[in-house]
C-alpha cells in the first residue's frame, strides 16, 4: 500500500504558487491512496493548458496529448486496454471549447471513464483570455477588452443534457472533500464528470474569494429530472455530487464466433 | 489472349452497379478473371451510375480505354460521366427499350456509326414475370452470351439476394433466365472475351476490404474511424470481424476524435488505425504529429479521392500526395507507404501495421478510390509475414534500473514499456521531452529527440519491400510512378513490347522515406525516365527532384513528367502515347 505522496513523482509543477491544481493534484493522490490503486494500472490522460500538465506530476502512466483531444485519447485507451484505470483530465479551455464536442459524445458514449476538468474560467497558460466559463462582464483580457459578452455555458447542466451518469462538483480548497469525490468517480462504472472550481490566483485573483462562495449541497439523485431541476436553480457554486445513475458501460459485450477473415473472398 | 469490357449505365436504383457485381461473379464462375469499377455522381439516390466491367482468361488489374458493349438501361445523366466511358465507332450497343432519350449530342453519333444501336425490351421481359427489375434480365442476357448462364450465374444472384427472401431470389433466377433466352432471337454481335482455363478457387474481393484483411491479419485490434467516401467500406468490413478477433471498432464523433483514439489504443499496446480520405486526413494532420512526437504506433489509410475540399468525393485520384509526406507541422519524420494494385492494398497494409509497431510511429498508407472500390478476381493471396506483435519493441525495463523511454539508442528505435508493466511508468508527450520523458524545453534535448526520430526511419530506404520492378533486358525506356498507376503501367509495357518497344515499369511503394538509391540504381542505365502520377501539380514528380543532389541529377537520364488529375482512369494507351512521343536518344 502506498501513501499519498508517494503517487508523486517528484516532478516540479510548472504551476504558480497559489494555483488551484496543485491540491487537485494531493486530492488525486490521496484518492489513488484509498483506492489502494497500483501505479502501473493507472493511466492520466490529458490535453494541453496548464492543468493538462498534471500526468507528468504522478509516477503512474501518462498521455499528454494535443489541444482539447484528452477524451478521444483516454476513449481509446479505455477501449482497448479495459484492464486500466483511465483518468482524463484537464482545463476549461480544453474540455469545453476545442474539445466541446467530444465532450458532448463523451457524456454520450459512457465508456467507463473519469474525466476531472479543473474550472478556472480562463485560459492560463496563454496568459489569460475568456473560456466558455468565463462570467460575462470579465473585462481582463486584451484579447476581448468589452468582456466576453457571451453567457458562460454550466458544465453540469450540458453533462445532464448529454447522457453522463455520474455528475459532480468540487472545489481546490476542499482537497479532502475533493478525493472522496474522485474516488466514487472512479468507483462509479461508466462515464463520471467531475467539475474542479480551481482558482486561478494570477489571472483572476478574485476567485481566491471562492472559498467563501461554495457551499455543499447534498441533493445527490439518480432522477435526472431533479438533478435538470437542481442544476438550472444552481449559483454555480454548489459542491457535491449532483446526480448518478450508473448504466451499462460502453462497449457492450457481444458474443462472436472466431471467423475465417478470407473465407467470404472465395468464390 | 482476348479481353473485352463491358461498360453499364444507369442512373442510380437502375441496379447497373448490382448488375456489374453479379455479372463479374457469375464469369469469375465460369473461369473468367476480371475486373469491375463503379463510377457514381454525388446523389444518393437518382443519380448517375456506371460499372465497367473487363474480362478475360488472365487476371486483370486495370482497364483499358476502349469500351467494347455498352449496356443501357437509361440514358438520362450519361453525360455526366461520357468522358470517362469514351465510346468509340466499333463500341456495340445494347438499350433497354425504356432506357429514354439518348443524349442530343451522342444520338447524331451513334447514327453515323458501322454498329447500330440493338435495342431490346428488358423491361418487359422482366414485367411479364411480375418484376420491375430489367437489370436482372439484362444480366441474364449478357450471362448468356459468356456461357455463365448457369450454375455460376444462379449463385450469383443467390450472393446477392439471398437476405432478401426465397422469392426474391426465385423471381430473379426466373427473370435471369427470359433474360437468357432472349439471346437466341437476338444474338450479340461480337465475340465473347476467352475465357481462362477455370482459376483455382479465386477470389473476389475490393481493395479496400483487401486492406481490412491486411491490416486484421498482420494483428490490428482497435480500429477508429469517422465516416467517409470512400473509406467506409473498408470499416464496414473490419468492423463485421474485429469482435471475433478480440478488438474493438469505434465510430468516433469525427476525425479528431477517431486519430486520437487509435492514439490512445497504440499507446495501451493495441495496435490500432483509422481510415479516411482526403478531408479527413486533412483534419488528422495535428494529431498524426502527436503519434511522432510521442513515438506511439499509429496506422493511417487514405482512400484519396478528388480534392481539394470536398472534391468529387466518389473519384479517383493521387493528390494527396503532398498532405502525406508533407502535411505535418515541426519536423516529423513517418512513413508514407502506396498501395500498388488492388491485391497490394493487403500487401502494404500488413507491411504498414508491422512498420508502425517496429518503428514506435505515425505509418501512413495511400489507397484511392479506384484501388479501393473497384473489385478484382484475383488468385488467392498468400499469407504474409507481417505482424505487429512479433516486431514490437516494447521491454519491460530490467527491475531496479532507470527507465528511459525516449532512450537515445543507436537504432533510434527505444524500449516502450506498456501501461501495466510495473517500473516502465512514463508519460507519453507531445511536448519536447527528455530521454527519460520529462517535458523539455532545452536546446539539446530537442536536436537528440529530432535526430532519434529521424534515424530510426533511416534503414527503412534500404528495405525489400521499397517498390516493385518489372525489367525487360533490353528496355531503355523506364516507367517510373506509384499507387494505382502500377497496374496501368504494366499493361502499357505489355503493348508497347508489342510494338517492339520494351520498357521497365517501376511502382514505388515506399513514398517517406524515398529509397532514393534503389530509384537511381533502376534509373542508371537508361536513356529515357517518363514518370506518371494522377494529380495536377505532379506532386511526386517536385518530391523526387527535390531530393536529389546536382551531382545525382547531371548523371541521370532525361526525366520527362506526365500527370494529369482524375477523375479519368488512366488508360495503358494514354502511357504509351507519352512514351511514344519520348525525344529519342
Amino acid at each position: 500500500m502506498l501513501k499519498a505522496k508517494q503517487y508523486k513523482s517528484g516532478v516540479k509543477p510548472i504551476w504558480c504558487p497559489g494555483c488551484g491544481h496543485y491540491s487537485v493534484l494531493n486530492a488525486i493522490t490521496k484518492a489513488f491512496a484509498a483506492l489502494e490503486q497500483s501505479p502501473e494500472q493507472a493511466v492520466l490522460v490529458s490535453g494541453i493548458g496548464c492543468s493538462s500538465r498534471l500526468p507528468a506530476y504522478l509516477n503512474s502512466y501518462g498521455f499528454h496529448g494535443v489541444h482539447g483531444r484528452a477524451l478521444p485519447l483516454a476513449t481509446g485507451l479505455k477501449v482497448a486496454r479495459p484492464d486500466l484505470n483511465v483518468i482524463a483530465l484537464g482545463g476549461d479551455g480544453d474540455g469545453f471549447s476545442i474539445g466541446g464536442n467530444h465532450f458532448l459524445h463523451a457524456c454520450r458514449r459512457n465508456v467507463d471513464l473519469v474525466y476531472v476538468v479543473m474550472d478556472n474560467e480562463v485560459y492560463g497558460m496563454t496568459k489569460g483570455q475568456a473560456s466558455p466559463t468565463t462570467p460575462e462582464h470579465w473585462q481582463h483580457s486584451k484579447l476581448t477588452p468589452h468582456g466576453p459578452e457571451v453567457r458562460p455555458f454550466q458544465p453540469c447542466a450540458l453533462a445532464l443534457a448529454a447522457g453522463a451518469g455520474f455528475i459532480a462538483r468540487g472545489h481546490s480548497g476542499d482537497p479532502n472533500g475533493l478525493a472522496q469525490m474522485l474516488f466514487a468517480a472512479v468507483k462509479h462504472p461508466g462515464f463520471a464528470f467531475v467539475q474542479v472550481l480551481s482558482q486561478c490566483v494570477t489571472f483572476c485573483p478574485e476567485q481566491v474569494q471562492w472559498k467563501e462562495q461554495v457551499h455543499a449541497e447534498s441533493v445527490g439523485t439518480d432522477n435526472p429530472a431533479e438533478a435538470a431541476h437542481f442544476l438550472h436553480s444552481d449559483d454555480g457554486f454548489a459542491k457535491g455530487i449532483f446526480y448518478c445513475n450508473p448504466r451499462t458501460p460502453w462497449p457492450l459485450p457481444h458474443d462472436s464466433q472466431a471467423t475465417d477473415l478470407r473465407e467470404g473472398f472465395r468464390l | 489472349m482476348r479481353n473485352l469490357t463491358i461498360a453499364m449505365t444507369g442512373s442510380g436504383g437502375t441496379g447497373v452497379v448490382a448488375l456489374g457485381e453479379m455479372l463479374l461473379r457469375a464469369a469469375a464462375g465460369a473461369g473468367y478473371y476480371g475486373i469491375l469499377r463503379k463510377t457514381f455522381g454525388p446523389q444518393i439516390r437518382g443519380g448517375e451510375s456506371a460499372a465497367v466491367v473487363r474480362l478475360g482468361p488472365r487476371p486483370l488489374a486495370s482497364f483499358c480505354g476502349e469500351i467494347d458493349l455498352l449496356l443501357v438501361l437509361d440514358w438520362s445523366h450519361f453525360q455526366r460521366f461520357a468522358d470517362e466511358i469514351p465510346l468509340s465507332a466499333s463500341t456495340l450497343i445494347i438499350e433497354d427499350v425504356a432506357a429514354g432519350a439518348r443524349p442530343q449530342q451522342l444520338a447524331s453519333e451513334l447514327l453515323a456509326r458501322e454498329q447500330g444501336v440493338q435495342v431490346l425490351d428488358f423491361s418487359g421481359l422482366a414485367q411479364a414475370q411480375g418484376s420491375a427489375h430489367s437489370n436482372i434480365a439484362l444480366l441474364g442476357y449478357v450471362a448468356a452470351w459468356l456461357g455463365c448462364d448457369g450454375e455460376p450465374l444462379q449463385s450469383a444472384i443467390d450472393h446477392r439476394l439471398h437476405k432478401q427472401g426465397a422469392e426474391v431470389v426465385a423471381l430473379a433466377h426466373s427473370v435471369a433466365r427470359a433474360g437468357a433466352e432472349l439471346l437466341q432471337q437476338a444474338p450479340i454481335n461480337l465475340q465473347p472475351p476467352d475465357a481462362g482455363a477455370a482459376a483455382e478457387s479465386p477470389w473476389l474481393a475490393t481493395g479496400n476490404q483487401l486492406a481490412g484483411l491486411g491490416a486484421l491479419e498482420a494483428g490490428i485490434r482497435f480500429v477508429a474511424a469517422y465516416p467517409i467516401t470512400p473509406a467506409s467500406d473498408a470499416l464496414e468490413w473490419m468492423a463485421g470481424r474485429i469482435e471475433s478477433l478480440g478488438g474493438r471498432l469505434v465510430q468516433a464523433e469525427d476525425e479528431l476524435a477517431a486519430v486520437n483514439m487509435a492514439i490512445g489504443a497504440g499507446f495501451g499496446g493495441v495496435p490500432a488505425m483509422t481510415a479516411t480520405s482526403g478531408p479527413g486526413l486533412a483534419l488528422m494532420s495535428e494529431a498524426m504529429g502527436l503519434a511522432v512526437a510521442s513515438e506511439t504506433p499509429l496506422l493511417v489509410l487514405d482512400v484519396m479521392r478528388g480534392g481539394p475540399s470536398t472534391g468529387i468525393p466518389t473519384k479517383s485520384e493521387q493528390s494527396d500526395f503532398n498532405l502525406a509526406v508533407y502535411g505535418l507541422h515541426g519536423d516529423a519524420p513517418h512513413v508514407v507507404v502506396a498501395a500498388l494494385s488492388l491485391a497490394d492494398c493487403h500487401y502494404s497494409v500488413a507491411w504498414a501495421t508491422q512498420l508502425a509497431s517496429e518503428r514506435q510511429t505515425l505509418v501512413l498508407v495511400l489507397s484511392d478510390q479506384f484501388l479501393g472500390q473497384s473489385m478484382q478476381v484475383l488468385p488467392p493471396l498468400p499469407s504474409l509475414p507481417f505482424h505487429a506483435e512479433l516486431s514490437r519493441a516494447s521491454l519491460p525495463p530490467p527491475a531496479g534500473a532507470d527507465y528511459f523511454r525516449y532512450l537515445d539508442t543507436d537504432s533510434g528505435i527505444s524500449p516502450m514499456a506498456l501501461p501495466g508493466q510495473p517500473g516502465g511508468e512514463y508519460t507519453a508527450d507531445g511536448l519536447e521531452h527528455s530521454q527519460s520523458a520529462v517535458p523539455s524545453a532545452r536546446a539539446q534535448d530537442h536536436e537528440q529527440q529530432l535526430a532519434k526520430r529521424q534515424r530510426k526511419l533511416q534503414s527503412l530506404a534500404a528495405s525489400t519491400q521499397w517498390g516493385e520492378v518489372s525489367a525487360l533486358p533490353q528496355a531503355r525506356i523506364l516507367i517510373l510512378c506509384w499507387g494505382s498507376l502500377f497496374p496501368v503501367a504494366l499493361e502499357a509495357q505489355q503493348r508497347l513490347q508489342e510494338r517492339g518497344t520494351p520498357v521497365t515499369v517501376v511502382g514505388v511503394r515506399l513514398l517517406a522515406p524515398l529509397p532514393l538509391e534503389s530509384l537511381l540504381r533502376s534509373m542508371q542505365d537508361m536513356a529515357q525516365v517518363l514518370l506518371v502520377e494522377q494529380n495536377h501539380q505532379a506532386q511526386f514528380a517536385h518530391y523526387l527532384q527535390s531530393q536529389l543532389t546536382q551531382a545525382q541529377r547531371a548523371g541521370l537520364p532525361e526525366l520527362t513528367c506526365y500527370s494529369r488529375p482524375g477523375p479519368r482512369l488512366f488508360t495503358p494507351q494514354e502511357i504509351m502515347q507519352q512514351v511514344e512521343g519520348l525525344p529519342r536518344a
